[in-house]
């Protein structure tokens, strides 16, 4: 039985003719080869979010950001123009690692007037500029100027900092398009106090991306976090979105929330009755400018159940809005076919009472609940395409965001190789 | 050690720590008896100590304040074991893991 109402061609997939509605295959997840395709024809040439500017704040600050799936890593400093720029970390001596702490795969960060070499010294400024040669009189004909570090596409975005490996590649805002126009003006830079949570989970990562891009799974995978009444309503009711839109190459799902605070207490587990907080954050929203209205694109339907929209940014960017004022982001970093780096970033309004940081921290602490026993169902699903029994897989319409995900990761890997050939 | 309407909680001293990935280790350490005592005495006091800290500065707490903090971030972590899971590890999680990395100072 149908709760919300759906668009006109009678489902949502079937609005995007060229998703098609048959089963989906998964050898895109399994298979060595098409991984190696992707690296080259989406992660080698698509804008990646590395963070936020929140990261570097003053001049000096740098970070270094780990890009396995390039074989590369790269450095994101601010200069002393203020400008944000990326390089690859390398330096152009004899190419050891530029910068790094101990143990070369680690990402660091810092402060610093300039980047110097372990290994012979060579020194470079923040706008990457070779500034000092170790014995410089021992080389031949070396121009300081042909030796800077190799920089990479660097843009911003509402305070998320994005690179891109294909100095050919469209500017970021054209990149980004309607969906991301739809969300500017939210007020990104006063939730600036994030929680941080880090795994390597065993399983590609288009599947991670899969697993938050429906909700189809909540009542069931997650019905033990509810008290046993509750959730027999919710399996009852099983999932509808209120809405999704597919701007290719990104997507979004809006879906309504209505825990944040709840219809009934008794709902809710006791911590989150006196902490007014839980899954859907602390119930009480932050006293600040920009959350009402919200800009045009979050809450796109402007439904009044309204309670959370997921932005899928391709290829690996997941911005996740909730209604109590406070956001989420993914990551979904890939080392291996089989394997990714997630990583996932609460944002909240800096608390200025212990009753505010308690319901922050039960928030980030629900999450990690969650997440978890998403990231080990992961590895089950992995091990078992592998096995290659089963291939294709029948989607339904509240799977819409994983059809296109597929499709748009395929049509990429395709245009690329027509391209080389 | 903590504001003194509160010295009844001195007994879980050892839930006073610092970072998630503390509390974290110390509630896979903790059996389900340990967790519910710590529990069962520290959850009456959240709203009266909510209350107390609420008169200090969140960023400028006096040393009994901040431990008593840090005493009611340990009961969140152990809130689902005792009130939902009725064992410390997240079911259905195996050898999954996610670590926090960055979170608020205090």
């Amino acid at each position: 039985m149908a709760h919300f109402t759906k668009p006109a061609p009678g489902s949502w997939t079937e609005q995007y003719p060229e998703l098609g509605t048959g089963p989906v295959n998964y050898e895109d997840s399994v298979d060595p080869a098409y991984y190696e395709a992707e690296r080259e024809a989406v992660f080698k040439r698509t804008w990646l979010n590395v963070g936020r500017v929140e990261r570097v704040p003053r001049v000096g600050n740098y970070f270094t950001k780990e890009l396995t799936v390039a074989n590369t890593s790269l450095i994101i400093v601010r200069g002393k123009d203020q400008q944000i720029r990326a390089f690859h970390n390398v330096c152009r001596h004899r190419g050891n690692k530029l910068v790094w702490n101990d143990y070369p795969g680690e990402e660091v960060s810092g402060t610093c007037r300039q980047f110097t070499c372990k290994y012979h010294a060579w020194r470079y400024d923040l706008a990457g500029e070779l500034t000092f040669v170790q014995q410089e009189e021992e080389f031949f004909d070396l121009d300081k100027g042909d030796y800077g570090l190799k920089s990479v596409r660097c843009e911003i975005w509402e305070g998320f900092i994005f690179i891109n490996l294909n100095p050919e590649a469209a500017p970021l805002t054209e990149y980004l398009g309607e969906l991301a126009k739809g969300v500017e003006g939210y007020p990104f830079d006063k939730m600036t106090e994030v929680f941080s949570y880090k795994a390597e989970v065993g399983s590609n990562w288009k599947l991670f991306i899969d697993a938050f891009a429906e909700f189809y799974h909540a009542p069931v995978l997650h019905q033990k976090q509810a008290t046993k009444e509750e959730a027999e309503k919710l399996l009852g009711y099983g999932f509808e979105a209120l809405h999704y839109e597919l701007r290719s190459p990104h997507s979004m799902i809006s879906s309504w929330g209505g825990m944040a605070p709840p219809k009934d207490p008794s709902m809710v587990k006791p911590i989150e009755r006196v902490l007014r907080s839980g899954l859907f954050g602390p119930w009480d929203r932050p006293d600040i400018e920009g959350l009402d209205p919200l800009p045009s694109g979050i809450n796109p339907a402007k439904h009044r159940s309204w309670g959370t929209d997921s932005f899928e940014f391709f290829p690996n960017f997941t911005l996740l809005f909730w209604a109590p004022g406070w956001y989420l982001t993914y990551h979904y970093w890939p080392t291996a076919v089989d394997k990714h780096v997630f990583e996932a970033s609460l944002y909240f309004v800096p608390a200025k009472t212990a009753r505010e940081r308690l319901a922050q921290e039960l928030a980030a602490v629900t999450f990690k609940e969650y997440a978890l026993q998403d990231a080990n169902t992961l590895e089950a699903t992995q091990t078992m395409l592998k096995g290659r029994v089963v291939t294709d897989f029948p989607l339904n319409d509240q799977e819409i965001l994983l059809r296109h995900l597929h499709k748009v990761v395929g049509d990429y890997v395709k245009e690329h190789s027509v391209a080389a050939q | 050690m903590l504001p003194s309407d509160f010295a009844s909680l001195a007994p879980y001293a050892e839930w006073i720590l610092a970072t998630e990935p503390e509390r974290y280790a110390k509630r896979l350490a903790s059996s389900m008896e340990e967790m519910q005592a710590f529990y069962d005495a520290a959850f009456p006091h959240l709203e009266p100590a909510t209350a107390h800290l609420d008169k200090f500065e969140l960023n400028d707490l006096p040393e009994p304040e901040r431990n008593l903090l840090l005493l009611m971030f340990s009961l969140v972590m152990v809130s689902f074991p005792v009130e939902v899971w009725k064992q410390a590890r997240v079911p259905d999680s195996g050898a999954a893991y996610l670590d926090l990395v960055v979170e608020p100072r205090i």
